[in-house]
């Protein structure tokens, strides 16, 4: 029984070091990058560019996949392509700069860089998948 | 661990000769941040260390280890899938798996489908894409978790 605290407090020890460190850093970037300055700069054209944008700004704030649905529906109405509504979508999900310092914390830069690079290629691909094959009648409601 | 002390030293000093207003505002918000997440933090430290104390080591390494093969991924893709793990929580648990002997490709499933497939938000997804983009961007990222994983596999 004992065991458990035992490791409670060894896992803590881990942790717990970290942490100041990480929230230091999200919070002075949070400060210095607010999404409203990269939404001002959205040109939601269709080539690279727009998909850069999208990216950017997809990845300046951390949150749980449902909190972009919103956004994606105001990207929708914006006039943001499929492809690019998708592509969001994924880079919120797995490329939040706010989140790196925990994986570099946790699973070092090896891992943080080759997952990064990876997730990119697959959900790039997946907003060209749902392009081809939602494409013509593809919509965004509200969510109401 | 070192690279990320230099890191923060870097960017608080850049941070603070650049604007001390702005430096102290956003040191506030990263400790408001980290107290509201400290007692989800706390409480996952304990049940890691309740199921660690519960399963031993070489049950966690034989399914989830480098030899427990196609079963070990897809069982991290499935848990993955239908949890609701916010990252502050799942980096450390990943961590920790990692220290455990898990390999490296189930722990990247894991993360992946974690962050990109959503069961329990389905239906609001739905609500908002349709049913028909909803289902297929979520088996895609699925499928796109795994092939994330072999990858990282080729490299650790």
């Amino acid at each position: 029984m004992w065991k458990i605290l035992d490791n409670f407090f060894l896992l803590l020890r881990e942790t717990i070091f970290f942490l100041p460190l990480m929230f230091l850093l999200i919070g002075l970037f949070d400060v210095w990058v607010p999404r409203e300055k990269i939404e001002r700069h959205i040109g939601y054209g269709s080539g690279l560019a727009g998909m850069f944008w999208v990216i950017l700004l997809a990845v300046a704030q951390p949150g749980p996949l449902y909190g972009a649905f919103p956004v994606a529906y105001i990207l929708y109405t914006k006039g943001a392509s499929v492809r690019n509504i998708f592509i969001y979508l994924g880079a919120f999900s797995c490329m939040a700069i706010p989140m790196y310092a925990f994986e570099i914390g946790f699973l070092g830069v090896k891992f943080w860089f080759l997952r990064l690079i990876f997730s990119l290629l697959v959900f790039v691909s997946i907003g060209f998948i749902m392009e081809r094959f939602v494409g013509e009648d593809f919509r965004v409601r509200e969510g109401r | 661990m070192q690279i990320l002390i230099i890191a923060a030293i870097i960017c608080l000093a850049l941070s603070f000769f650049a604007d001390r207003g702005k430096t102290i505002a956003g040191i506030k918000r990263g400790g408001v941040m980290l107290l509201r997440i400290l007692p989800a933090l706390l409480l996952v430290v304990f049940l890691v260390s309740i199921f660690i104390y519960l399963v031993p080591e070489k049950v966690i390494t034989g399914y989830l280890g480098s030899n427990s093969g196609a079963m070990g991924i897809v069982a991290a893709a499935l848990i993955g899938s239908v949890s609701l793990i916010p990252g502050f929580v799942a980096f450390p648990l990943a961590g920790i798996l990692i220290s455990k002997g898990v390999s490296y490709t189930v722990v990247a499933v894991f993360i992946t489908s974690l962050m990109m497939v959503g069961t329990l938000t389905l239906p609001l997804e739905i609500k908002y894409f349709g049913r028909k983009a909803a289902i297929m961007r979520n088996v895609l990222s699925f499928f796109g978790a795994i092939i994330i994983g072999l990858l990282m596999g080729v490299f650790f």
